[in-house]
């Protein structure tokens, strides 16, 4: 490749920021796009005289939960029309795995969704697990469920804690934090980290439970149903929180899927879809667990939607920890599966797989023109994972798709016509994360 | 909820129709499903008949992205760049995987908007960082890198590690009476 010129030769950046001398300009702090707002009104005055005016909900704002930025058009206190901007926390994930191996990708899938990083885990490695034709254990199958389904109660408990917290009732906020802490210690005992778990490797799973996971797990199962029984007391039949909640951003199930809506918000509209059910993987078929839906397609629907899910979370991992066999949870594949550190250190032949795999890729080497689209369950949808190979140990091309991206594309649809305060109930409940959002 | 379509199935339906438009594509690998490379002026239609007809009922349009064929030439491709839809169909729970071919010296594509909604984002961003663009969405506005950004991040062309946008930003530095000290940085950057 040859050397990038200059950033400040002018010829380079053909017609960008040099050339309107906005870098060389003192004032010049970042751009700022005109919005466009696909409403359009007269600006006329109202009976009462008032006109509309033009009112930032972040990038920076309690309600936005990440650096989302709505621009509304209002009339008082009505929305007119808005328009969204995205883009602050984008990284170049999709980048920056074109230049690592796909061992290594999976720390960075940790940082899309950070509230249920072991499901961008798992997505991921089904993905090239799937590209590769490897398969994984047994024992790594259902530990992978057990720890999704505990991912998923995570980002559920979060996102209606905070549902809660957005409109007043900051309790909700602190009981949901609570039992998510308790969560993040049970993934900080199976994976060493709360947020950033890395847990998944190609052809398994990074290390096995520790002695006491059973117990660990037990505890946090029988107090879960009653967290979730006194979050319901404390919000279904709540006046304030029901008029909060109902008829705000409502979306009929046929929009949704034009839309292309996934999860929670797809299921509270009306429309029984579960990647889970419909094109099982991890073995979910052999699960029995129901898809709940629900028919309003409004926050209040999405709330109770998720601790609907969270019912059926539960239900899964009492039957994973049935049946959860031992053995090995990395495949037996010394081309594909790293060996343990303990091998790495005492073992000449661990240590040169090792090097060789971490080195040069190899054995991680899928054919030229080779591609999956694989599709898993994520707390908020669907998650794709798209990967082309072109033969190297990188991936050729890795799409992501975020259900979040495809969420936030309609949240002017779901606020216009609103008052701003329906905005943030609104905002709450789809459960945008930033980090998945611009990758 | 009917039996699913295999993707060959499926390219056999299409193909009642528009077979002289559809070359099909079976990537290697044990798991690669075939699917259809078509000209990006038959793209529209063939979405259409994939959403509109009985037997496929395509209601979801998953995603939209662009690979970018620079250093992975595909025969029955054969343009620099792809634009890949990812179908799936609710009523019949097959999923489908559709490419139309997009020229490097011309790269436009016509937009799905008018079929789904979810093109309204997912061309965007596919603009955004490949360049290709759809005509008639009527958002082509830059999603995720700013909007005087002067390159494709995701083109196979485009450096890791920027093409010196970095130290075109101004830089500011505080002296010690508390005035501010303006100027671009002077470091070239890490090569790539």
């Amino acid at each position: 490749m040859s050397e990038p010129l200059s950033g400040n030769d002018p010829e380079f950046l053909g017609g960008g920021l040099l050339e309107r001398g906005k870098a060389q300009d003192p004032n010049y702090v970042g751009t700022h796009p005109e919005p466009r707002f696909f409403v359009t009104e007269e600006d006329d005055e109202d009976e009462f005289g008032g006109k509309t005016m033009v009112l930032n909900l972040g990038p920076q704002h309690p309600a936005t939960h990440g650096t989302l930025r709505v621009v509304l058009k209002v009339r008082g206190e009505r929305i007119i029309a808005a328009d969204t901007e995205i883009g602050y926390l984008h990284t170049g994930f999709e980048k920056l795995a074109e230049h690592m191996g796909y061992q290594q990708w999976v720390t960075v899938t940790d940082r899309m969704n950070y509230m249920s990083a072991i499901n961008n885990n798992v997505g991921y490695a089904l993905a090239v697990e799937e590209l590769l034709d490897v398969e994984c254990p047994p024992r790594a199958r259902v530990l992978r469920v057990i720890l999704s389904e505990f991912s998923r109660l995570a980002d559920h408990f979060v996102c209606v804690g905070l549902a809660g917290m957005d409109i007043g009732a900051f309790s909700l906020m602190l009981w949901a934090f609570e039992r998510r802490e308790k969560i993040y210690d049970l993934m900080e005992a199976v994976t060493g980290t709360r947020l950033t778990t890395s847990y998944t490797r190609i052809g398994g799973v990074f290390r096995d439970t520790p002695p006491d996971f059973e117990e660990l797990v037990k505890e946090l199962l029988a107090e879960l149903p009653k967290f979730l029984d006194e979050l319901r007391g404390m919000t279904i039949g709540n006046r304030i929180f029901e008029d909060r909640m109902r008829g705000v951003g409502v979306i009929t199930g046929a929009e949704a899927i034009d839309w292309g809506l996934t999860g929670p918000l797809l299921r509270a509209a009306g429309v029984r879809y579960d990647v889970r059910k419909a094109t099982p993987y991890l073995g979910y078929d052999e699960y029995d667990f129901d898809v709940p839906v629900h028919q309003n397609g409004d926050s209040y629907a999405r709330f109770l939607q998720r601790l609907a899910e969270c019912d059926e979370s539960i239900k899964i991992i009492e039957q994973a920890m049935e049946r959860l066999p031992d053995g090995p949870v990395m495949a037996d594949d010394k081309k594909i599966a790293l060996p343990e550190k303990d091998e790495v250190y005492q073992n000449i032949e661990s240590l040169i797989h090792h090097f060789k795999q971490i080195m040069f890729g190899h054995g991680v080497l899928p054919e030229r023109g080779a591609e999956v689209y694989v599709a898993t369950e994520a707390p908020n949808g669907e998650l794709g994972y798209y990967i082309t190979s072109d033969g190297e140990m990188n991936a050729y091309k890795t799409r992501v798709r975020p259900p979040s991206l495809y969420h936030f594309a309609v949240v002017p649809r779901l606020i216009e016509g609103g008052m701003i305060s329906d905005a943030v109930a609104t905002l709450s409940t789809l459960n945008i994360i930033a980090g998945e959002l611009d990758r | 909820m009917s039996e699913p379509l295999s993707p060959t199935e499926i390219i056999d339906r299409l193909a009642t129709r528009y077979a002289d438009k559809v070359t099909v594509v079976t990537p290697p690998g044990k798991n690669g499903h075939p699917y259809v490379a078509v000209d990006r002026d038959h793209v529209l239609p063939i979405l259409d008949f994939l959403k509109n007809d009985p037997e496929l009922r395509f209601d979801f349009l998953m995603d939209v992205t662009v690979v970018d064929h620079l250093y992975l030439e595909i025969p029955e491709i054969g343009e620099r760049f792809a634009s890949v839809y990812q179908l799936y169909s609710l009523e019949h729970n097959h999923r489908f995987t559709v490419k139309a071919r997009v020229p490097e010296n011309d790269p436009r594509c016509p937009s799905a908007i008018g079929l789904w909604k979810s093109a309204l984002w997912g061309e965007r961003e596919a603009h955004d960082m490949y360049g290709v663009e759809y005509e008639g969405n009527p958002d082509m506005r830059r999603l995720l890198m700013p909007e005087d950004f002067p390159g494709f991040p995701l083109r196979k062309d485009y450096p890791l590690r920027g093409q010196g946008e970095r130290d075109a930003f101004p830089q500011y530095r505080h002296q010690r009476g508390g005035e501010i000290e303006d100027g671009t940085t002077t470091s070239t950057g890490e090569a790539s």
